[in-house]
């Protein structure tokens, strides 16, 4: 009895450290990337979502160049390249000595999440419309789809 | 960094590179791409210095490729020069006498990353093996310009994978790296710019981005039009 208590909670260790380590891998996925739209804005893409959504922590530092470049396997002057279209945008800026930081300025980030939700959204809606489903009936869907998630 | 002005180079009757101009500039990752028998060996054996019967200027650094070059280029062959009962640590000290910029420790931080054996005989080795020893030793140099002729032809997307981690990773930010490759859609998002060689001419020469900005495609679909004709079965 004791014995299989403890593999149990082996097992769900040596899950959880599978779950991260792909979790870190999933965000980033090759083929994320389409082939038809320069790398860089892609990078900008991904980088704003990880800081809409708080992987990446306002006011903290950004990883090295090197670093996003070996993550994302892509060319270190394109990641330069995404990261000063950021510091134009306004979410990460230079501080002449110690590098690069995600903006503290919280209502910057929130309308950056809000344009990338917007997008979202209304996507979505003129989707389900064009697949023919009313109002009523995706947001049944929706439901549906939250509570199998929690299933 | 590197300067080509009208290159050319004949085996025989049979023309390898014919008056092909180019000037790459240090701090850049470049893609060399064309099909096989396209000159993209060549080339690179040329910048090694190792050929030098050729017509034309190239310039490295404002030196003719040769002796004055070798401690600053760091080239990796097609196939390998090491002999079969070396094992890494003896392929180690074969380098570190031979270039004074050779980084043990860091070639063996890179050996470690591969999981490879450093006594493990270089015969008793798979091919990734080799090409991945091969990589760790060309890398742990602190060179100007980097020369790869296919790195990784012969291993798996796990280790092809593992191998643009160690290049990325080690890559010298003032250097110039040149990536011969067929696998191009594995590797095109580390490029800053591609070479496309077509039978000894130049096709283009083009950053990777600009080439997604202007004809919405990626370098791989792209080869694939470019060469479509030109390669009969």
């Amino acid at each position: 009895m004791v014995n299989t208590v403890i593999q149990l909670s082996k097992i769900k260790q040596q899950y959880r450290f599978f779950r991260r380590r792909c979790r870190g891998k999933g965000e980033t996925v090759e083929n994320d990337f389409d082939s038809n739209t320069p790398i860089y804005l892609q990078l900008v893409k991904l980088f704003t979502i990880r800081i809409a959504g708080g992987t990446w922590i306002p006011g903290e530092r950004v990883m090295s160049v090197r670093d996003l470049a070996v993550e994302f396997q892509v060319n270190p002057n394109t990641v330069q390249r995404a990261l000063a279209e950021l510091e134009r945008e306004g979410l990460v800026y230079t501080e002449r000595t110690s590098g690069r930081y995600i903006t503290p300025d919280l209502d910057r980030i929130r309308s950056a999440r809000k344009e990338l939700t917007d997008r979202k959204v209304t996507d979505f809606v003129s989707q389900m419309r064009q697949l023919g489903y009313d109002r009523e009936q995706w947001m049944a869907l929706v439901e549906e789809s939250l509570k199998t998630e929690i299933n | 960094m590197i300067e080509i002005q009208n290159l050319n180079k004949n085996f025989g009757t049979n023309t390898v590179l014919s008056d092909l101009s180019l000037n790459l500039e240090a701090g850049r990752i470049i893609g060399l791409l064309g099909p096989n028998g396209s000159g993209k060996s060549t080339l690179l054996k040329i910048l090694a210095g190792l050929t030098s019967d050729y017509r034309g200027t190239v310039l490295l650094d404002g030196h003719r490729p040769g002796e004055d070059t070798k401690a600053v280029t760091s080239y990796l062959p097609e196939k390998t020069y090491l002999s079969g009962w070396m094992r890494p640590v003896d392929a180690f000290d074969y380098f570190a006498d031979f270039y004074a910029d050779f980084d043990r420790v860091k070639a063996a931080e890179m050996l470690k990353q591969f999981r490879l054996n450093e006594r493990q005989p270089i015969k008793n080795m798979s091919k990734g093996m080799q090409e991945k020893l091969q990589l760790v030793l060309v890398m742990a140099r602190k060179a100007k310009v980097y020369l790869l002729d296919e790195p990784m032809g012969g291993v798996d997307p796990a280790t092809r994978s593992a191998i643009l981690d160690v290049t990325l990773r080690q890559y010298q930010e003032d250097s110039i790296m040149i990536f011969a490759t067929h696998l191009i859609s594995d590797v095109e998002k580390i490029f800053d710019s591609v070479i496309f060689l077509g039978y000894g001419e130049l096709k283009l020469f083009e950053d990777v981005d600009r080439i997604r900005e202007k004809y919405g495609k990626s370098v791989d679909d792209l080869f694939r039009e470019v060469f479509a004709c030109s390669v009969s079965l």
